[in-house]
């Protein structure tokens, strides 16, 4: 699921221009955001606080089984690095 | 006529086009034929048997000089400016338990992080409340900038 600090509003909008169909949560005041340790004071529009950009797979109990803690922001995970990563699931 | 054509010469390749791979193979590529045009072009506006070199020179010289800053630009955004993010130590490492959450998704509906692991396939789509169905394997989480 993808997780940021727009508004419900703003991701439902996302969600049905784009067509997605997973889970997309809003963390307003960056409470998970911040729990996770990944806050970028400033970084959004009008100097907003916003996440930097982190992916975590977790198993069924909750444990953290991969993480990607991207270095530059215009890179991210590919989809076949998470299903490659998932592959410890079974 | 000829200095109209040195003009055009110039390519201003302004393409900031969104870097869809891990490193700009193709932007860097398109920048180097625009400077290697841009060099070429120079060299003929400022070629000694010009019609009328003034404005050439001019416009050739104003264009080149556009041309470096959107090259340094881009340079700057992608390498330097993207990469100034906290180094967020207090992440979650692998092996170690999930911090807890608690969510709101796109109905307004709140959502905690221990139902995202039980519940199958979102909390808010048919699969949901269908019994038979299998709860996941895993939950990934991933954390954007938003504003897309």
């Amino acid at each position: 699921m993808a997780i940021s600090v727009d508004t419900p509003q703003e991701s439902l909008e996302l969600s049905k221009q784009a067509g997605y169909t997973f889970t997309i949560l809003s963390d307003q005041n960056t409470e998970a955001i911040r729990r996770y340790d990944l806050l970028h004071t400033g970084a959004g529009i009008n100097g907003h606080d916003i996440a930097r950009p982190a992916e975590f797979l977790l198993d069924s109990r909750g444990t953290v089984r991969w993480i990607n803690l991207t270095e530059n922001y215009w890179v991210r995970a590919r989809p076949e690095q998470i299903l490659e990563a998932a592959k410890v699931l079974q | 006529m000829l200095s109209l054509f040195a003009f055009l010469s110039y390519p201003l390749l302004f393409v900031r086009a969104a870097v869809t791979r891990d490193f700009p193979w193709a932007n860097l590529l398109l920048f180097l034929i625009a400077m290697a045009l841009m060099v070429w072009g120079l060299r003929r506006a400022f070629a000694p048997d010009r019609a009328h070199p003034l404005p050439s020179k001019i416009g050739g010289g104003v264009l080149a000089t556009l041309s470096l800053i959107v090259l340094a630009f881009f340079i700057f955004t992608v390498f330097v400016w993207a990469r100034l993010m906290p180094a967020s130590h207090g992440a979650p490492q692998v092996g170690q338990q999930a911090p807890d959450l608690t969510l709101t998704d796109t109905n307004g509906k709140t959502v905690t992080l221990a139902e995202l692991l039980s519940s199958p396939v979102g909390a808010n789509t048919a699969a949901a409340t269908d019994r038979s169905a299998i709860p996941p394997k895993g939950v990934l989480l991933i954390f954007y900038r938003g504003y897309w």
